[in-house]
């Protein structure tokens, strides 16, 4: 059952790459500008050389054959060269992906952590008024677009993690809060409350793991409402990540660079998916 | 209706009356550039000061709430069509329909929002004119964003494909066409509405963050988006305080939605 379902992610995975790669390779051949080749305005260049230039693209104009050599380029590790900045695409992400995840690892930790605890304290306590605070902060920060909180972080010099912390947490306390106090509502709990079973073992014995699997999915998504929220929190506080990458090479129109991005960023949300809901079907087998 | 709601349609009736009547209380218009004033602070003249090339912010706020208020809607609706004709369709005729949507919507939703969306903001020309801007914006937002309404309208017409009314329905010889218009859709309709209603926010966030990064409403067109971008350039809050009005406003109306959305979860359920 669990290897099916392995497979079946793996299946799902190699589909999105495949399409998404050709939807990329779709968008790249068909956008302004494709044909364009600077060296085509070198006055030095005769008019053999410049025919040489034409042909030498011409093989790129049929979509399949395009898609085929991107693909082919990809799977040995030539995801091409950016325009804007005239360097490898690999090289480009591989410099810049450690900084983005390190802020991605700091600020889930830490929007996990302040979710995490603030709900299981609105569970434990059930004070309406500590319940209705703590639901008007998250919805407050809900209101609040990413790109602000980034510019707020700037503007009060507090680190770029804390921002995407900021930016997760809201969403993540109320999808927890609401799923421990759905878990509290079950017949169980009421049993247990009634055989006279204390606060703390009613909540971490019976309500947490019911709600595990369902927790465990947040987290998978969690990461990537993160990985969204890299974007205006590097590009606004000038930190030299993937986020700011694909802000670049989205104002210098760099399709090339901006659709690897998008397709990687693609492949890292799809394995927080399916990680977590393996390990949520790991759960929910040991506890059936 | 409780208190908090009430509050909400308030703000909201009142927010969408000052934009509605910017060229009565801004009649010089958003554009108009008075250079002898150029970043200067709040004055009789100029109600909320005006930004480095002149221009009087009061209006700006007024017509570019307009922008914001007017297309996110629009955009809301054109996504809650597609969700209703690609989800609602697809969960009606369920088997092989239902799965294809399923595995769209997936491959959808496992992009980021955003990185989707300066992807397909990055594909328009690079010198378009701010209405081009303007409804090219709006119209990724609604293209892009039917992705999670869909897939609530796939499992819920899915669920009223076996419902007890739909299978009497069809035992009376109702089929095709007719049992979806007659019977599918209105059942479906709640959740139409609500789909609607959680996109709005959802949309006027996203243009704020799109404008902010500088992918959205070209200038000189203002929207929420383009004005919380002044905010770049502040030093510190309690400098020019004024420049934080346009955050205060969307806050204001998309917590308003927030309020009257906690309403329709209740008519929904």
């Amino acid at each position: 059952m669990l290897r099916a379902r392995i497979a079946g992610h793996a299946l799902a995975l190699v589909a999105t790459v495949l399409l998404g790669g050709f939807l990329s390779a779709t968008l790249v051949r068909l956008a302004p500008g494709f044909d364009a080749d600077e060296r085509q305005l070198d006055p030095h260049l005769n008019a053999e050389s410049l025919q040489a230039l034409r042909t030498a693209r011409q093989h790129d104009h049929n979509v399949w054959r395009f898609y085929f050599t991107y693909m082919n380029r990809a799977v040995h590790g030539d995801l091409g060269t950016s325009l804007a900045l005239g360097q490898p695409v690999r090289t480009l992400l591989g410099d810049r992906a450690p900084l983005t995840l390190r802020l991605l690892t700091v600020g889930l930790a830490l929007a996990w952590l302040a979710a995490l605890s603030l709900a299981l304290t609105a569970a434990w306590l059930r004070l309406s008024a500590y319940d209705a605070v703590t639901t008007m902060v998250s919805g407050a920060f809900l209101c609040i677009p990413a790109a602000v909180l980034a510019l707020l972080s700037v503007l009060w010099n507090v680190p770029g993690s804390l921002a995407i912390a900021l930016i997760v947490f809201p969403p993540t306390y109320r999808y927890t809060r609401n799923l421990l106090a759905k878990s509290y509502s079950q017949p169980y709990i009421i049993t247990a409350r009634a055989k006279g079973l204390g606060e703390a073992r009613i909540l971490f014995w019976h309500a947490v793991p019911a709600v595990a699997p369902q927790l465990l999915a947040v987290a998978g998504v969690s990461v990537s409402m993160a990985i969204g929220a890299t974007i205006p929190v590097e590009a606004l506080c000038g930190l030299a990540g993937v986020g700011q990458l694909a802000w670049q090479a989205a104002l210098a129109r760099d399709l090339p660079l901006l659709v690897n991005i998008t397709i990687l960023v693609t492949v890292v949300t799809l394995l927080a998916n399916c990680g977590a809901d393996v390990i949520g079907h790991m759960v929910r087998g040991q506890e059936s | 209706m409780n208190l908090w709601r009430k509050l909400a349609c308030a703000v909201l009736a009142g927010v969408l009356c000052a934009s509605a009547a910017a060229n009565w209380l801004a009649p010089a218009g958003y554009a108009r550039q008075y250079r002898e004033a150029a970043n200067a602070p709040p004055s009789r003249a100029h109600w909320l000061g005006t930004d480095e090339i002149g221009r009087d912010r009061f209006a700006r706020v007024l017509y570019g709430t307009r922008i914001s208020l007017l297309l996110a809607p629009a955009a809301a609706l054109l996504s809650t069509l597609m969700a209703a004709l690609i989800g609602g369709l697809a969960g009606y005729l369920g088997g092989l329909w239902a799965r294809m949507a399923t595995a769209v919507t997936d491959l959808f939703l496992s992009l980021p929002w955003l990185f989707l969306l300066i992807t397909a903001r990055a594909l328009m020309p690079l010198n378009v004119s701010p209405l081009f801007s303007v409804t090219v914006t709006f119209l990724l937002l609604g293209l892009l964003g039917w992705t999670t309404a869909a897939r609530v309208l796939c499992a819920t017409a899915g669920s009223l494909r076996s419902a007890d009314f739909v299978r009497q329905a069809r035992a009376a010889g109702v089929s095709g066409q007719r049992l979806f218009w007659i019977h599918v859709l209105p059942n479906l309709r709640p959740v139409l509405y609500a789909q609607f209603w959680i996109s709005i926010p959802v949309f006027i966030l996203s243009e704020a963050n799109l404008g902010i990064l500088g992918l959205g409403v070209a200038e000189p067109l203002p929207s929420w988006g383009s004005l919380l971008k002044e905010l770049e350039g502040l030093v510190s809050v309690g400098d020019e305080p004024w420049k934080f009005v346009p955050l205060i406003l969307l806050v204001a109306v998309v917590m308003s939605f927030q309020f009257l959305l906690s309403g329709q979860d209740q008519v929904t359920a």
